[in-house]
């Protein structure tokens, strides 16, 4: 059934504020050029958060007291785009619309952006390239927030359209923040030209399911509008050239679901395009927190279920989108095994979890990977952070070989820290084995051709998640200090306003799976209703099958995927305590394979000669040096100014003989002419 | 009544003398001179149509002689502006010679 849902003007300011600080401070930092005392700044960033969080609480609230199955809260503020009119008429409106699923988004967003707001405080204190860093670092991040909320809040797809455009435009700013670095602006490129290709296949999506929806008369652009129609359009083809395979005609809801997976795998970081999100580790670690690893990289999995409608017409593409996400997920997982920069490691981690939302979500798990969703964005800050408070206790090192030994150092941050690891590990009864859980569940139960090989593949991406976790954490916080003798002295533990948000974050990754607690384990403590979040997010999308499948079986999956996160653990173990040699004889002894991973599977390079020099050759040799020089320049520009001083300065001149007696002729002969012609 | 014909043949007559008069001679008052007869030459034709015109309608008309009016006032304009230039010329160069007056060329 589709809503159209009550009417609540609070919605706006949710995105608003954060909008008005930003553009406070880009007024007094780009126009007025003078800028607010750092501190001011920050504060004023923290405060629009912290109550933008408040009111996506109220906001919150007023949507539970709505009756389960119509909640749904819209706020029109006013038209933006209108054409057309009587049936073809289209309007985007500018609406912001609250629902289960942009609720939790949202409160997800505004929460842990609240602390990681709170954190740059003390992590941006000691910046001091740039005297105007800290307020512009305030203005990009809340203008992040400001985007990222238009994109899950908005209530049609041409404005989450801006929204996802506005998120991807504050991250490239924010990965080359500190641009003086050209490596740095190198990789804000990076990721703003590899998220094009994704934006262009949303785009591509967008218009054509506008396209097919007029073709049936209702020009709809709004979630519950196309909701309403899509039955109309399910039943379209395209036709496409004889030697495309599957031909000589596709579905269309194949091809835009395609098309809409195409900008998810741009924006959350899947093959073939995931290879930006390891370089946008450049940025200040906090943008990695926020952007990189818990809001913004999870807009492709929260538009796949925005569209979940859209996907369960489309049984193909959701199989493609499982094997995609599970393909990501292990790649992944195997390149972060071998990688030594702390937020590497996070980074690909980041890229395997996301793999593993979108397998639950091609396989049908919407709600599970919602769950993990939210559970991965407290668990992943919470590391990104703390790797942070690290990196700055060692004074901005990043290489976990010349880390080792902090657990007596950092006392602080080796607890949140150890409670990040154990919940990415999928310990019980943290957060990350309820979510992991469900996912696999949700893949077990599936009819996605194949899905008991994604379901392997999930086990053994656990199990390799364990082992990378547990391999960073030995590396870093046990064994010998192997840092230089004059760092080792001065590691302390960070400033209360980089700590405090980490306790804060850690108690959330330690709990937050009880949001979502399966209902198997609700039996045991005996909740009569457990699974919250799912029966919460239940009407918001296109319900999946529900669980055939016994109790024990999903115990012994649970026991099972304990197990090998286990296995996991006591491998890193093995590795990097009990005999560190081991690592590296494996290197050497496999030395093929590791460097293969440690190369990431020359995926880069690959890309680089493949795309990138082509391109850039065509760019250089054909577009540049030939049609741009040559032709435009040369024969439409030059070549004009040329011809023209050719005929008037070699030829016409003479006729300005500055003899008045020429000058009559010409006119006596002109008029003869023109008469001569008027008279023929 | 004098006919048409007369009337045009006259009107060419004295157009083409100013034409060749325009033409040929260097002297700047002469060219003014010859210019006026052109004007005065279509003046004729203008007049003479206009009772051919009168004729034709059945009523007589004025038109021909306004547009007459009209260029006697061009014409008058005109030889203003030119004697004008005609003086600072001669000021200038001590002649009314237009073979000297080719400054401005390639």
């Amino acid at each position: 059934m589709v809503d159209f849902g009550t009417e609540s003007d609070l919605l706006r300011w949710i995105p608003l504020l954060p909008l008005l600080v930003a553009i406070h401070h880009g007024v007094s930092i780009g126009v007025l050029r003078r800028p607010t005392p750092p501190r001011v700044a920050a504060v004023f960033s923290c405060a629009a958060v912290l109550l933008s969080f408040v009111l996506s609480c109220i906001a919150f609230r007023d949507l539970l007291a709505l009756p389960a199955d119509s909640r749904v809260l819209i706020d029109d503020v006013y038209t933006w785009i209108g054409a057309g009119i009587g049936s073809s008429a289209i309007s985007a409106e500018v609406s912001f619309r609250l629902d289960p699923l942009s609720a939790v988004m949202i409160l997800i967003v505004t929460f842990v952006g609240s602390m990681i707001h709170i954190y740059s405080i003390g992590y941006m204190e000691d910046d001091h390239r740039d005297d105007r860093g800290t307020q512009r670092f305030f203005c990009y991040l809340n203008l992040f927030t400001f985007s990222m909320l238009v994109l899950v809040l908005g209530d049609n797809l041409v404005l989450m359209f801006l929204g996802w455009e506005g998120v991807g435009l504050c991250s490239y700013l924010l990965i080359g923040f500190w641009y003086s670095d050209s490596w740095n602006a190198y990789c804000g490129s990076k990721a703003f030209i590899v998220n094009r290709i994704g934006d262009f296949g949303f785009l591509i999506g967008i218009l054509l399911l506008f396209g097919a929806l007029s073709e049936t008369g209702h020009p709809a652009i709004s979630f519950a509008g196309i909701e309403e129609h899509f039955d109309g359009i399910v039943g379209m083809t395209v036709a496409v050239p004889e030697w495309m395979p599957f031909g000589p005609e596709w579905k269309l809801v194949n091809v835009i679901a395609l098309c809409f997976f195409l900008g998810a795998c741009g924006k959350s970081a899947q093959i073939p395009l995931y290879v930006w999100l390891p370089d946008a580790m450049a940025g200040p670690t906090p943008v990695s927190a926020l952007i990189h690893a818990a809001t913004m990289v999870t807009a492709g999995v929260y538009m796949v279920c925005r569209l979940s409608f859209l996907y369960a017409a489309a049984p193909e593409v959701s199989a493609v989108i499982a094997w995609t996400g599970a393909i990501t997920a292990l790649v992944a997982a195997t390149i972060a095994i071998t990688q030594n920069d702390i937020k590497k490691v996070l980074a690909y981690s980041t890229v395997s979890q996301l793999g593993y939302m979108f397998m639950a979500a091609g396989c049908g798990g919407y709600t599970a990977a919602i769950f993990h969703l939210g559970t991965h964005a407290f668990f992943k800050a919470l590391l990104f952070l703390a790797a942070g408070a690290v990196i700055l206790a060692m004074h901005h090192e990043q290489d976990m070989q010349k880390m080792g030994g902090l657990w007596h150092r950092l006392r602080m941050t080796r607890v949140v820290f150890f409670a990040g690891v154990y919940a990415i590990a999928g310990f019980p009864p943290f957060s990350g084995f309820f979510s992991k859980d469900e996912i696999l569940v949700a893949v077990w139960v599936s009819d996605v051709p194949g899905h008991m090989w994604l379901y392997g593949i999930g086990m053994a991406t656990a199990g390799m998640t364990a082992f990378y976790m547990f391999r960073l954490w030995f590396l870093t916080f046990c064994g010998e200090c192997r840092a230089p003798n004059g760092v080792r002295n001065q590691i302390e533990d960070p400033n209360g306003f980089v700590l405090n948000p980490l306790w804060v974050l850690a108690f959330f990754s330690v709990v937050a799976g009880m949001a979502g607690l399966p209902q198997v384990w609700g039996d045991i403590i005996g909740i009569e209703e457990s699974n919250s979040l799912a029966n919460f997010l239940k009407p918001a999308l296109v319900a999946g099958e529900p669980h055939l499948i016994e109790h024990s079986t999903e115990l012994w999956m649970a026991a099972s995927a304990v197990g090998i996160a286990l296995a996991g653990t006591a491998l890193a173990w093995l590795f990097y305590i009990r005999k560190p040699g081991v690592p590296g004889w494996l290197a050497e002894h496999l030395s093929g394979f590791y460097r293969t991973l440690l190369n990431k599977y020359y995926v880069d390079e690959f890309y680089d000669a493949v795309i990138v020099r082509p391109l850039v050759a065509v760019s250089d040799r054909v577009l540049y040096r030939f049609i741009d020089v040559r032709l435009i320049d040369g024969i439409g520009a030059n070549g004009t100014a040329r011809g023209i001083r050719a005929i008037a300065a070699d030829g016409l001149k003479y006729a300005q003989s500055g003899l008045t007696q020429s000058y009559v002729l010409f006119m006596i002969v002109g008029a003869v002419a023109i008469v001569g012609y008027l008279l023929r | 009544m004098v006919p048409l014909n007369h009337v045009i043949a006259l009107s060419a007559i004295l157009f083409t003398i100013g034409v060749i008069g325009v033409a040929t001679r260097r002297n700047l008052i002469v060219m003014l001179m010859s210019i006026e007869l052109m004007l005065n030459a279509a003046n004729l034709a203008f007049v003479g149509f206009n009772r051919i015109w009168s004729q034709v309608e059945g009523t007589p008309t004025i038109d021909g002689q306004i547009f007459v009016l009209m260029v006697i006032t061009v014409a008058a304009a005109e030889v203003a502006v030119g004697l004008g230039i005609l003086l600072s010329m001669f000021r200038n160069r001590d002649s009314v010679n237009v073979e000297e007056v080719n400054l401005l060329k390639w």
